[in-house]
């Protein structure tokens, strides 16, 4: 009983813990970084009073929405109400049970990895939907309904995208993957392991596509059209105050890095080093995949401070339009390339 | 395959938490509740089917079921706005049938899995032997199957629901109405400065 159960169920808490501190903390430092890249582009200054050069912002942030009063309106449906931020915050945590962030450095590596992200993503949906619903007011409905086509559209040209680089790898398995992209284009020319044997260049226009699919996924500028704050004010979360505001946000923030992390592990080869040879493959798997993923969130703060939103037909027209014919077609091209060079 | 200590536990919950929640879904006086509730049940079908070993379809019912098709239910019920208490009111005329219904569901499903212990050794069910989990993952082995055995049936699958989708199209499509302005992409992108702008010379006090 103790050997087969308990041991191991304790290991994987204590995995877990650690996972979920340095992800809060990571987070924490993540949307400092934001907020100072978007005041860098703006020519201001950003936070930069809390803490050394302001470092220590988002932890005063967390401790002013936990010391204030929740308040709940007194049309709108308690329980659901509650219940949104948590599932919110909740399943992006989940997401990254899967995610390894150097060799065997994942809590699960399961077979169906990949697939599971995509779901979880895909559930997330409900933390705008119950919220908005439940909150019985016109702004966050409207919000809500934005967000359920949204969220629904952009989920078809992701799935593609995965199918494509599945097709690469022949394996669900999130560890395979990063493993897979060890030999590419680089080393059939010859050279040594490096950063041209990913994914990116070999599928370079999936890699844009998924790119923009994730920012319209997690609700990021150009597609924040869920909690346009010229329109809808706040969206979904307009009636959110302290603590569930607060995981809304963590929910945000926690789904984007997820969608870094994805982006790195599919494309930008997880946690291999740039290029294989010595000063580089001394550093540590973890370094890179960190690097890495702070990399990809400074395109995503970049495009955040200087792309303007998107009108909503813009958004449908892209996704349905645009994105799910080129990502139907490259599925098929690339399948037909496998098949007939014999990569497969 | 029986389930025994940790994996039993796990059973008893995901299926007790599905059909409680399977419960709830017709007692519920909200629709919107009774929507989240039958989420809840697709999410602790998912669990079984992961428990037991179908790991792809559980995801598959996790992405498709629960990501869009139950998005779509409830956007569907929280935009009607009908009185579903007078609904309800005479919803146990329609018993007799539901248990009618029921009964030969039931029924089939015990035929489905009678059909492992009657026919042990026939050719259906030793023509494609399950590999070992250990050497063939659920996803490799489920796609052995319908890309080869059931390639037919597979391809007949996703043709009725091409038309299907064919069908919805041509019901919301509706004929132009004249006089509705409507934003070319092209057009836009093509407008060039000369096509535009026309430069005069204007005399001074004459006007054009």
């Amino acid at each position: 009983m103790f050997e087969d159960y308990i041991f191991p169920g304790l290991i994987i808490l204590l995995q877990s813990v650690a996972l979920l501190v340095a992800l809060l903390v990571f987070t924490a430092f993540i949307l400092y970084a934001d907020r100072k890249v978007w005041a860098a582009v703006m020519s201001r200054r950003g936070p930069n009073v809390v803490g050394p050069f302001g470092l220590l912002q988002s932890f005063a942030d967390l401790l002013k929405f936990v010391i204030k009063e929740p308040i709940i309106p007194s049309g709108s449906n308690k329980g659901i109400f509650l219940l949104a931020p948590l599932i919110s915050s909740a399943l992006a945590l989940a997401g990254w049970a899967v995610i390894p962030v150097s060799e065997g450095w994942a809590i699960a590596s399961i077979n169906v990895g990949i697939l599971f992200v995509f779901a979880v993503s895909s559930l997330e949906v409900y933390g705008v939907i119950m919220a908005g619903w439940a909150s019985n007011s016109k702004y966050p409905f409207l919000g809500a309904l934005r967000s359920a086509a949204q969220m629904v559209s952009y989920e078809v040209s992701i799935g593609f995208v995965i199918v494509t680089v599945l097709l690469c790898v022949g394996s669900l398995n999130m560890t395979d993957i990063v493993l897979s992209q060890k030999d590419g284009l680089g080393t059939h020319l010859g050279l040594t392991n490096s950063l041209l044997d990913w994914h990116w260049l070999g599928l370079f226009p999936m890699f844009v596509i998924f790119f923009i699919s994730a920012l319209a996924e997690t609700n990021r500028p150009p597609f924040d059209l869920v909690e346009a704050e010229s329109e809808l004010v706040a969206g979904h979360m307009i009636e959110y105050s302290s603590t569930p505001y607060l995981l809304f946000m963590l929910g945000e923030y926690i789904a984007i890095l997820l969608m870094c992390a994805l982006t790195v592990i599919l494309f930008l080869g997880g946690w291999l080093p740039p290029l294989d040879i010595a000063p580089f493959n001394w550093i540590p798997g973890v370094f890179w995949f960190i690097f890495k993923l702070c990399m990809v969130f400074f395109m995503f703060a970049m495009v955040k401070t200087i792309v303007p939103r998107y009108r909503y037909d813009q958004l449908m027209r892209l996704g349905w339009k645009v994105f799910l014919p080129i990502s139907l077609f490259m599925v098929i091209a690339t399948a037909a390339f496998l098949k007939f060079t014999g990569l497969a | 395959m029986l389930l025994t200590g940790l994996g039993a536990a796990f059973f008893y919950l995901f299926a007790f938490v599905a059909i409680a929640s399977a419960v709830m879904v017709i007692s519920a006086r909200n629709p919107v509740h009774s929507v989240l509730y039958l989420i809840l049940t697709f999410f602790n079908a998912a669990a079984l089917f992961i428990l037991t070993g179908a790991e792809f379809l559980g995801m598959i019912l996790l992405v498709v079921y629960i990501g869009a098709v139950a998005v779509l239910f409830l956007f569907v019920v929280m935009m009607l706005d009908v009185d579903f208490a007078s609904m309800k009111r005479g919803a146990l005329d329609y018993a007799p049938i539901g248990a009618m219904v029921g009964i030969v569901l039931a029924s089939e499903l015990l035929i489905v899995l009678g059909a492992q212990f009657i026919g042990v050794g026939q050719p259906g069910s030793v023509a494609s032997p399950t590999p070992d989990p250990l050497t063939r993952t659920n996803t490799a082995a489920l796609g052995d199957i319908i890309y080869t055995d059931y390639i037919f049936f597979f391809q007949i699958a996703g043709m009725v629901l091409l038309v299907a989708m064919i069908g919805a199209i041509v019901l919301t499509l509706r004929p132009t109405r004249p006089g509705v302005k409507r934003q070319n992409m092209g057009k836009q992108v093509a407008r060039k400065v000369e096509d535009s702008i026309d430069v005069v010379d204007v005399e001074t006090g004459k006007g054009l």
